[in-house]
């Protein structure tokens, strides 16, 4: 090595450890607001995802026990299974980690190799191929008012209770109640005006929200994550939301409701910043993060779907090779313009 | 016309020159009308036989077309010949004609009808010609109806759903509802799920010919 660099001797497995540590108060909240059905969720996706990538490495030649723990398949399990709907059955669960692990990671080549999130992609396949089940979201205890218990929570995943019991305690998610009340003629004032919206976002989802945003600052601090994805995220949701609720506030929601949806915080923080899939230039992790923000309020208000930040997510992984292309730094000492051998 | 001659046009049609598989060609009818076996299957079926007589046609001229104005003359003989099976089946299938809509047109402007026009029949006899194209097309309907099969049973878990457009009222019988009960997955039936399935069938194509490749060469007692 010619100069004295510092070396960092974090592995995959400490960054990944590190990503699930951090997932911990964003779930531990979700039990708080939304009753233990999550733990089972993720449990299942963990179980699936570990099967799934052992059976994988073995099919595909490589050592098990070295690839299985970096704990890379938890993670894409973990960011899967906080997207569903927690008491969602468990063949959707099942379906969507598999469809993650095998298809969206394994296929393309395995960690370092997809070009598209796996947990994203599983969250596609599922939203696209099953609207039903993935819009049924149990509304937060507070509104519901009946907590289920964790025994009950497993027997709705695993098809062991009847239909009413789940019908009893889903109601619409607060993006779900804005674009219906839009669609209905309502402004937005008066569509705020109902219990499930809380003091800036959802009732209970503002706080989800707001333990995945503590969750990513960790992550942020111990500089796992850098600044510019989470922060251009965010940048790009606050002033495309901002811009269009300046223009007209009756009829587009306010920019600090779509900061604080939670699936806003959880994919500034834990999906955009994915090292493989994302952009690797400092600039380009810039673009990476506004474009995605801009389209998730792009398809929230124009799109079929309540909300956008996976697909988002998804269609800027298809521009990240071209955004790298041309967002290579200047390399030190180099002249200024485009280097010659940066460009490939 | 030998007999060898004759399995090397069915093992480029089947095989080795697949048109779904190897070739790639003509993929915008292969992947938007597979979404059910009987849909494959018929669109498969129109599509060679406008190959054969395409093919046969334009090798019976191909002494008097001028090189240069090749590619026009042969597309004007495929339209004539679309034209013809189109009619052909608004009159005799008709409700099938009307699932399969513009993709039936379109066989016109399908690259492979025109490909093997170009690439063989201008340049063979007309029996080679129409074998080739018979070879081709049955491998094409090969492919769809496998991925047909593939996307159907994926996406409704039934087999030959719609049978009843071809052989009329009473053929719903044929119908097999293999997995009941089951709740379908819309994706299999949406055009993501022609590219996955067709990317899956694609890799174990390649598996199979990289696996039978590395037995000849095992075969082969390598020179010290």
């Amino acid at each position: 090595m010619p100069a004295p660099f510092v070396i960092d001797h974090s592995s995959v497995t400490q960054v990944m450890a590190w990503v699930l540590v951090a997932l911990l108060p964003g779930i531990a909240a979700h039990v708080w607001l939304f009753g233990p059905g999550i733990l089972v969720t993720l449990a299942l996706a963990t179980v699936t995802a570990v099967v799934a990538e052992a059976a994988m490495l073995k099919a595909r030649g490589y050592p098990v026990r070295p690839f299985l723990t970096d704990l890379s398949a938890i993670v894409t399990a973990w960011l899967l299974a906080l997207c569903l709907p927690s008491l969602a059955p468990w063949w959707l669960i099942v379906t969507g980690t598999l469809f993650a692990i095998v298809v969206a990671k394994h296929l393309y080549g395995g960690l370092g190799q997809n070009v598209f999130n796996p947990a994203m992609v599983g969250y596609a396949v599922l939203l696209i191929s099953f609207p039903v089940q993935m819009t049924s979201w149990p509304g937060p205890l507070a509104l519901t008012g009946t907590p289920l218990s964790l025994a009950d929570s497993a027997a709705i995943i695993f098809g062991g209770a009847p239909k009413a019991v789940l019908d009893a305690v889903t109601m619409a998610t607060p993006l779900d109640t804005l674009r219906t009340g839009l669609l209905q003629q309502h402004t937005v004032d008066e569509i705020m005006t109902q219990p499930i919206f809380g003091h800036v976002g959802g009732a209970g989802f503002e706080w989800l929200a707001g333990a995945f945003l503590a969750g990513g600052l960790v992550l942020w601090a111990l500089r796992i994550i850098s600044w510019r994805v989470p922060l251009a995220f965010l940048a790009g949701v606050w002033l495309a939301a901002g811009f269009l609720h300046f223009f007209d506030a009756g009829r587009y929601g306010a920019p600090w409701f779509h900061l604080f949806a939670p699936s806003v915080m959880l994919g500034a923080f834990f999906i955009a910043t994915d090292p493989v899939s994302g952009s690797t230039t400092p600039l380009g992790k810039l673009i990476f993060g506004f474009g995605a923000g801009v389209l998730t309020i792009i398809i929230r208000t124009w799109g079929g779907y309540p909300d956008g930040v996976a697909f988002a997510v998804l269609l800027m992984n298809v521009a990240v090779p071209l955004i790298d292309q041309y967002t290579q730094p200047r390399i030190y000492g180099g002249a200024p313009g485009r280097e010659k051998g940066s460009s490939r | 016309m030998t007999l060898n001659e004759f399995r090397t046009l069915f093992q480029n049609g089947l095989d080795k020159q697949n048109t779904g598989l190897v070739q790639l060609l003509g993929l915008c009818p292969l992947l938007a009308i597979s979404n059910t076996v009987v849909n494959a299957v018929s669109l498969g079926l129109a599509t060679m036989l406008v190959m054969m007589t395409a093919s046969g046609a334009v090798s019976s001229v191909r002494h008097f077309v001028p090189h240069e104005i090749r590619i026009p003359v042969f597309v004007l003989i495929i339209a004539a010949l679309v034209t013809v099976v189109d009619l052909v089946m608004n009159a005799f299938v008709h409700p099938l004609y009307l699932v399969l809509g513009i993709f039936i047109p379109l066989i016109t402007t399908n690259c492979i009808v025109l490909a093997r026009a170009d690439a063989f029949a201008s340049k063979n006899h007309p029996l080679a010609s129409v074998v080739d194209a018979f070879a081709m097309g049955l491998g094409l309907t090969a492919v769809l109806m496998v991925l047909g099969a593939m996307r159907e049973l994926a996406g409704q878990g039934t087999l030959l759903s719609g049978i009843d457009l071809v052989f009329g009222a009473d053929a719903k019988a044929f119908v097999l509802h293999l997995l009941p009960g089951y709740q379908g997955f819309l994706l299999a039936v949406l055009p993501p799920g022609a590219f996955i399935a067709l990317g899956l069938l694609i890799a174990a194509h390649n598996w199979r010919r990289a696996r039978a490749e590395k037995r000849a060469h095992a075969a082969i007692p390598v020179a010290a």
